[in-house]
């Protein structure tokens, strides 16, 4: 086994996705720690120019494996891709995102490899020799601690916006050595056919900063335009409970709880939300965390750093104001 | 069509829980365990493709004795007949040896595919549905929000980021759901009722012919549960709504430095 970090680059429209500078930022940390280095994976079709953003971001070394098999993700291919790269070289670690395919693959890769898995990590520290993650469970009313045998492949598959991404430098030394990409019996068996956009105002849930989210509160769609113009003035992204989901006000992947998505933002702005346990599964983590309700008992004042008891339709339209006006000072 | 689902018991969301003092586990007593909710989806979607298409559905669950209830649950939704898989191993196997134990219960029956739910609420772990796709040798489909089937083939859309991935799968295939694929029925009165005759067929890991040999050791172990942090406590800002605004962008300001 050797004692590099790997992580595998998630990237979309030629440029590394954010969760990938994450991934290098802890995948830098645990090999200076290690005394070794950090060796990216980078597959897909024509993206041998990712190697410069991915050395910038700390790799020491890229593999690329470019082929036009590997241009739209599927299981089949990457993990055909990916698993002899991994079981040639062992190396201590290797970091994918929790993302959609980060989260398709690296199960399936485990199970090739015969590798330790622990997924939805939120730290992966090392403690001597051992590999040591934190993972929340039970609908985030526990956080679980888990450590790698000593003598496994380890897969960690990290939460997006948890590690800070790794600083840029230019002038790093990086090598770059394609790698040969295996013919691929699988490509029959599943296809993408398709990937309609969905058209997203703003920057997407799991990587905003700051998210404006809507609850039962906000009483009809026409009413998430409050939302979006505060989110506007703020930078931010949109989200909501589930009973606007359920009721058809806004799209499925707003959801934000346990049946939804789990955010790690530095603000969340909780509006006309009354914090039942399955929405603070999704967003208790928040570093501050803002309530705005009308009852002054819900039950989201119970996190909330700072609480207004009061009616979002009068508060609103005050704080985007408020906001713009600061942003405004900002700029000036 | 022959569908699988294989269904996890797991404690109710609802329920607040108690860590165990040695942090291997949680406290059983007086909690209520339920169906994994994406499980629910997972069985209704076999149930409407068997009564579109026929066939059967055939529910598996690894479990201790309290999960033949999880077992109980889907045949009064509809399904057909359900292995419960007790073991007093299973306690000890990490999630790629209990997938092994599923893939010799799901290979033991007919099957065209396989359906999971998209995660178990209890462990949140996501990683059953592909190591079993890996195991059977499969193609899979993730998190799906609408299956279509056609002639050997099936259509599967995923929410990925920035976009919903419509992706074609040769059957037979595992497919874990999303909960927007579909809306659960409630079990019927009847169901209920022949869900209590229907037998549970039990079987033990060494029934199944499964050696886990070396690859039964587990390959991460859990060091402990904690409550999660406790949150500081947090301030009411009161007044006039036009100087509780102006407070509350002056503290994210000044005081948490978020904006
Ligand atoms: C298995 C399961 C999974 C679930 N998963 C999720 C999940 O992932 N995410 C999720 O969010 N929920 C989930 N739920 C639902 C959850 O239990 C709650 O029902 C839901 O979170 C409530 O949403 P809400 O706070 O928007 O609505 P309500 O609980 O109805 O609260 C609305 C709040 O708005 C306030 N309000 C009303 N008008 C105003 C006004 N003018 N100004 C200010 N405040 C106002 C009210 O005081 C109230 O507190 C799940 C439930 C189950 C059973
Ligand atoms: N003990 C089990 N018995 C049967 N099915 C299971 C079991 N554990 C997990 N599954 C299935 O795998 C899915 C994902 O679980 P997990 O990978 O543990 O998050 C669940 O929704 C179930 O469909």
């Amino acid at each position: 086994m050797s004692r590099e970090v790997w992580i595998l680059a998630e990237h979309a429209g030629g440029r590394p996705r954010k969760i990938t500078y994450e991934l290098l930022g802890k995948a830098r940390a645990l090999a200076e720690a290690l005394g070794s280095r950090v060796t990216a994976v980078a597959l897909g079709s024509g993206v041998g120019a990712l190697a410069a953003d991915l050395g910038a971001h700390g790799a020491d070394r890229v593999l690329l494996g470019d082929a036009p098999a590997l241009g739209q993700y599927t299981a089949d291919a990457y993990t055909a891709a990916l698993a002899p790269l991994v079981a040639a070289e062992r190396p201590f670690l290797l970091l994918i995102g929790s993302t959609a395919s980060g989260r398709d693959l690296a199960p399936r890769l485990a199970a090739r490899l015969g590798a330790g898995i622990v997924t939805d990590c939120a730290a992966v520290d090392l403690d001597g020799e051992d590999v040591v993650a934190t993972r929340p469970v039970m609908t985030r009313k526990a956080l679980a601690r888990v450590a790698f045998q000593a003598d496994v492949l380890r897969i960690a598959v990290v939460l997006p916006h948890i590690f800070p991404p790794a600083a840029e430098d230019r002038a790093r030394s990086y090598e770059t050595v394609p790698v040969p990409v295996p013919v691929e019996r699988g490509a029959a068996r599943a296809r993408v056919v398709d990937v309609t956009p969905v058209a997203r105002e703003s920057v997407p849930l799991t990587e905003a900063d700051i998210i404006v989210s809507g609850g039962r509160g906000l009483r009809g769609p026409e009413n998430f335009a409050l939302l979006h113009r505060l989110a506007d003035a703020l930078g931010a992204a949109v989200g909501s409970s589930r009973p606007p989901v359920d009721s058809g006000w806004v799209p499925h992947d707003y959801e934000i709880g346990q049946t939804g998505k789990t955010v790690n933002p530095q603000l969340y702005i909780a509006c006309g939300i009354s914090g039942a346990p399955q929405h603070l599964a999704g967003m208790s983590g928040a570093r501050c965390i803002v309530a705005i309700n009308r009852d002054p008992q819900a039950p989201i004042f119970q996190v909330a750093t700072y609480g207004i008891a009061g009616d979002l339709f009068q508060i609103l339209p005050l704080l985007t104001e408020e906001v713009r006006r600061l942003k405004a000072a900002q700029q000036g | 069509m022959h569908v699988v689902v294989c269904v996890k018991q797991v404690p109710d969301t609802e329920a607040p829980i108690r860590i165990r003092p040695d942090g291997q586990g949680v406290d059983e007593s007086g909690l209520t365990f339920v169906m994994n909710y994406y499980d629910e989806h997972a069985v209704e979607e076999a149930i409407r493709i068997k009564e579109r298409a026929g066939g059967t559905v055939t529910l598996i669950a690894a479990g201790p004795a309290r999960a033949a209830e999880a077992l109980r649950a889907g045949l009064a939704m509809g399904a057909d007949q359900a292995i419960h898989i007790q073991d007093p191993a299973l306690d000890g196997l990490d999630h790629l040896a209990l997938a092994r134990v599923l893939t010799a219960a799901i290979a033991s029956v007919p099957y065209d595919l396989v359906l999971c739910g998209k995660l178990a609420t209890d462990d949140n772990a996501a990683v059953i549905g592909p190591a079993l796709a890996e195991f059977l040798d499969l193609p899979q489909a993730t998190a799906v929000t609408r299956l279509e089937l056609g002639d050997g083939t099936a259509t599967a859309h995923r929410e990925v980021e920035g976009g919903v991935e419509v992706l074609e799968i040769s059957l037979p295939a595992v497919v874990t759901v999303e909960r927007n694929i579909n809306e659960p029925r409630y079990p019927s009165l009847p169901g209920i009722m022949r869900a209590k005759r229907t037998p549970i067929t039990v079987k033990t890991i060494a029934d199944l012919g499964v050696d886990l040999g070396g690859s039964g050791a587990a390959r991460v172990r859990l060091l402990g549960l904690a409550p999660p942090p406790a949150r500081p406590p947090g301030r009411m800002l009161e007044g006039e709504p036009a100087e509780v605004v102006r407070e509350l962008v002056r503290l994210l300001r000044e005081e948490a430095r978020v904006l």
